[in-house]
């Protein structure tokens, strides 16, 4: 059964990649060291918000247990791409989605796909920290809780917070509210219940845009060591974070219409230095957006 | 929009300009200032001068009969001429109904509420939310007639020895009556909740009962419990509806099957009635009606301190 649709998903990547093998298809996982099969097969995704387009046409392996960074100008639709990848677009009312995700061969979007499934396997951190009205200990079981871990969550909690940097912050205050937290703290929080559950993705949108130097250090040394069991997703503004810890770069673009496109992706290392598009180049040396 | 120059501003002429505030504007201020004040002090005044005619005639009353009395007697008779004065009578009478009516209106305002916010599309809640806001516009007397003449006697044909006045019916359709308010606040409560923590627990693989009962209740409670006050304080003080179906037999029971008289019922039935100014059955009216305001104060208080607890966990 598992094989089955294995095999027909395959099928459908070769038939697909045949099909737009006249476009710029950006298999970023194929390269050297990471699992040959993408943990996300994006294939022409387009996103509407009520009439207004986002995102056209969009197509982008993500490699499996490798950090892909998510690059772009203000607008471009990075966080509208990344909620695709766990199904968060679909609570906003009025969204269209066409295209496929494939996550490891399987559709996300098929109609027998359960959205809640696929959440508990794709964690997400958001740009904002949103911790709920709890206290730091609930706010950190509240996933296990509902995933129904049953008895002592104190060992799980303590070192989802110690991975996430914060354990000896709030040691102290586990009872406390969770927004009684200072903002870097709140998000560490948030990627602490995040981790908690542990997802086979994390998706993160903009993790440290409210970090000091050293708690994002710490995330991102988190982030190299959980790639080891873990594909991680970042949307980043910092051109220096994204050539420090990710693997592979993608650059949207908004075009004229407003819609978000890709650019261009690839590994990192050659592309900040030496990126193939144009506009690739301004951006990533400043002379844009 | 474009920039036009401030008439004052000529260009190289250097500006000087005091800042001091400018005589027109002062006296603009005053006349706000005034009516607004006239309205805060009427309100106030009226209020002061309720509570003191209130306290006042009550006093009177309590001159006359002795307060003991009056908590501890079991009947209540001040229109015949064997009086007693026992306020747990009308007391129970209206705790019952009340009591009845929130056990009505509370689950399913509530789940209406938790429908409407995160289950409806928003075409429904369009249509739905002015809807509830008609409904707690109808006058109180239509729901009287409606308890009386259609519930009653669905009650008496379910329950056989059901009276034609009877507690049961008044309760039941005060709950209808504050239905609409409790789920239109509620909601409103509800949707103040930022999009963003209902997020977070998707993301998390909540489900979306998990994220209405888990994140979005707790989140929107102190809204709920003002809700659920006021919703109380009305039905506390709701008169048309047990006057006209509950009866005006004042009866100690906890039967909701009987006829019963409430404090309003009692109060308008005196009122109502050719009771001479002064008289002790004309000062029973302000006992009873310091007995209620007592209760509604005692309500208001125990939802602050609710609320203030449950604010340390939810600032
Ligand atoms: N809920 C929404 N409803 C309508 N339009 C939206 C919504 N969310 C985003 N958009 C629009 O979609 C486009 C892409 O937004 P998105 O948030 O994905 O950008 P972004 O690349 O993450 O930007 P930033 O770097 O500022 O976070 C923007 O033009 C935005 O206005
Ligand atoms: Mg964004």
């Amino acid at each position: 059964m598992v094989n089955d649709s294995a095999s027909l998903a395959t099928g459908l990547r070769s038939a697909l990649a045949a099909l737009s093998a006249d476009r710029v298809v950006a298999r970023v996982g194929a390269a050297a060291g990471a699992d040959s099969a993408p943990a996300f097969a994006i294939r022409g995704l387009s996103l509407w918000y009520g009439h207004f387009q986002a995102l056209r046409d969009i197509t982008l392996d993500v490699a499996s247990r490798r950090i892909t960074a998510l690059i772009g100008p203000s607008g471009c639709g990075k966080s509208t791409l990344l909620r695709c990848l766990n199904r968060m677009n679909e609570l906003i009312p009025q969204v269209r989605i066409g295209g496929q995700v494939l996550f490891q061969g399987e559709d996300l979007y098929a109609p027998q796909t359960d959205p809640v499934e696929v959440r508990r396997r794709i964690g997400m951190v958001f740009q904002k920290p949103n911790p709920v009205p709890k206290s730091v200990y609930d706010n950190v079981a509240f996933g296990l809780r509902i995933n129904g871990y049953q008895g002592k969550l104190d060992d799980l909690v303590e070192r989802a917070l110690r991975r996430a940097a914060l354990w000896d912050e709030v040691r102290d205050k586990l009872r406390q509210s969770g927004l009684a937290l200072s903002g870097g703290q709140q998000q560490r929080l948030c990627i602490a219940r995040a981790l908690a559950v542990e997802p086979e993705v994390l998706l993160m949108d903009e993790p440290c845009s409210a970090l000091d130097p050293i708690a994002t250090y710490k995330i991102e040394e988190l982030m190299t060591e959980l790639k080891r069991d873990y594909t991680i997703v970042i949307v980043t503004h910092n051109m220096q974070q994204a050539s420090r810890v990710s693997d592979y770069t993608a650059f949207m673009l908004a075009g004229e219409d407003r819609a978000g496109a890709l650019v261009e992706c690839g590994e990192t290392r050659s592309f900040f230095t030496n990126p193939r598009d144009k506009r690739t180049e301004d951006y990533v040396t400043g002379r844009f957006g | 929009m474009t920039l036009a120059p401030r008439p004052d501003a000529r260009p190289g002429a250097p500006q000087r300009r005091s800042l001091r505030r400018p005589l027109r504007r002062a006296l603009r201020e005053r006349f706000v200032e005034a009516p607004l004040l006239v309205a805060a002090l009427v309100s106030i005044f009226t209020t002061v001068g309720i509570v003191a005619v209130l306290v006042f005639e009550t006093f009177e009353f309590f001159h006359e009969v002795p307060l003991w009395r009056f908590l501890t007697d079991t009947q209540w008779t001040p229109l015949f001429s064997e009086k007693y004065f026992g306020i747990v009578v009308l007391l129970s009478a209206t705790v019952l109904t009340s009591f009845g009516a929130m056990v009505v209106a509370l689950p399913l305002g509530l789940l209406a509420a938790v429908y409407l916010s995160e289950y409806a599309s928003p075409g429904v809640r369009r249509a739905v939310k002015p809807v509830l806001e008609i409904l707690a516009g109808i006058p109180t007397v239509v729901y009287g007639y409606f308890a009386l003449l259609f519930v009653t006697p669905i009650l008496q044909a379910l329950i056989p020895g059901t009276a034609v006045f009877n507690g049961a019916s008044a309760a039941l359709v005060i709950g209808i009556m504050i239905l609409p308010m409790v789920s239109s606040l509620s909601e409103d409560a509800m949707a103040a909740v930022p999009r963003a923590l209902r997020e977070g627990a998707y993301a998390l693989g909540a489900t979306r009962f998990e994220v209405a009962a888990r994140v979005v209740v707790p989140a929107a409670f102190s809204g709920i419990v003002a809700a659920f006050m006021l919703a109380i304080s009305r039905a506390v003080g709701e008169t048309m509806i047990v006057a006209i179906a509950a009866g005006q037999s004042p009866t100690l029971t906890l039967s909701p099957l009987v006829p019963i008289e409430t404090m309003t019922a009692y109060i308008v039935q005196v009122s109502l009635g050719d009771t001479p100014y002064g008289s002790l059955e004309y000062k029973t009216i302000f006992a009873v009606g310091m007995a209620l305001f007592l209760l509604t104060l005692a309500l208001n208080v125990a939802s602050q301190s609710v609320l203030a607890r449950f604010r340390e966990e939810y600032p």
